[in-house]
């Protein structure tokens, strides 16, 4: 039954580097008042944070949409950045294309889509060049 | 051990303790993606980085605290940060090294 959902959007702002994580912090908060077990809460937090980080690094921002059911949470990132040229390349631990602004903050170190992949149960990248890219990410409950 | 009682026995500075908690493991790194992937929860991360970011880890991470090392320090305005979010946040003018290797004699 489609009551059973509950369903969160974020809005991922592109502008500022230095407070990028905000809606990760506050699905935390969310996720934590639905009871859902630390470690679960941690799993979803982090994947949802590389996701924002990266979405801020390369693609101005985006849109992040969350549905919890009571199976799992689904986490579906929507940007309209470059795209990925070739995702088997990106999901490499190490391999990075985030300019050295971003590095002299401890990121880009290439650990993002790794790291994403790592700590959801299920992810699917959609991605074309020039219009942008969609990352569904699903943890289990 | 808890936080406060690591800062006290190794006279770390504490720089902010609004969430006093056990420390139940460690982890050194300034890789911030990095650190989100291998940092355990409850955790004390040493680290070098000062920027606000590291504020969002440790809160996703769930680190029982940041020891910034080697003399590093926050903001007045990041300290506020980090109380108000519930991070404990201790500093030492020791190296990582040092401050590994105190914490290591305490797990």
């Amino acid at each position: 039954m489609d009551n059973n959902i509950i369903r969160f959007t974020y809005n991922v702002d592109g502008t500022d580097f230095t407070s990028a994580g905000q809606a990760s912090v506050m699905l935390k908060k969310n996720l934590r008042q639905l009871g859902i077990s630390p470690d679960t809460i941690r799993r979803a937090s982090i994947a949802m944070y590389e996701g924002e980080i990266n979405m801020v690094i390369h693609a101005d921002g985006g849109v992040a949409e969350i549905e919890v059911s009571e199976e799992c949470i689904t986490i579906m990132l929507k940007d309209s950045g470059p795209g990925i040229k070739d995702i088997n390349q990106a999901m490499q631990e190490g391999f990075s294309t985030a300019p050295d602004d971003v590095r002299s903050l401890g990121f880009g170190a290439g650990m993002g889509l790794p790291n994403m992949k790592r700590y959801s149960d299920h992810m699917e990248i959609e991605s074309e060049l020039g219009v942008g890219t969609t990352i569904t990410m699903k943890i289990n409950i | 051990m808890t936080v406060s009682e690591f800062a006290i026995k190794h006279s770390l500075k504490t720089l902010c303790l609004p969430d006093d908690r056990e420390i139940t493991g460690g982890y050194v790194g300034d890789l911030l993606s990095w650190v989100m992937g291998r940092a355990q929860s409850g955790d004390a991360w040493i680290t070098i980085m000062s920027n606000q970011n590291i504020l969002a880890v440790a809160t996703l991470a769930d680190v029982s605290c940041i020891i910034l090392g080697e003399g590093v320090t926050l903001d007045e305005e990041l300290i506020k940060t980090a109380n108000d979010k519930g991070i404990n946040v201790l500093a030492s003018e020791a190296d990582t090294f040092k401050l590994s290797a105190m914490l290591a004699c305490e797990l």
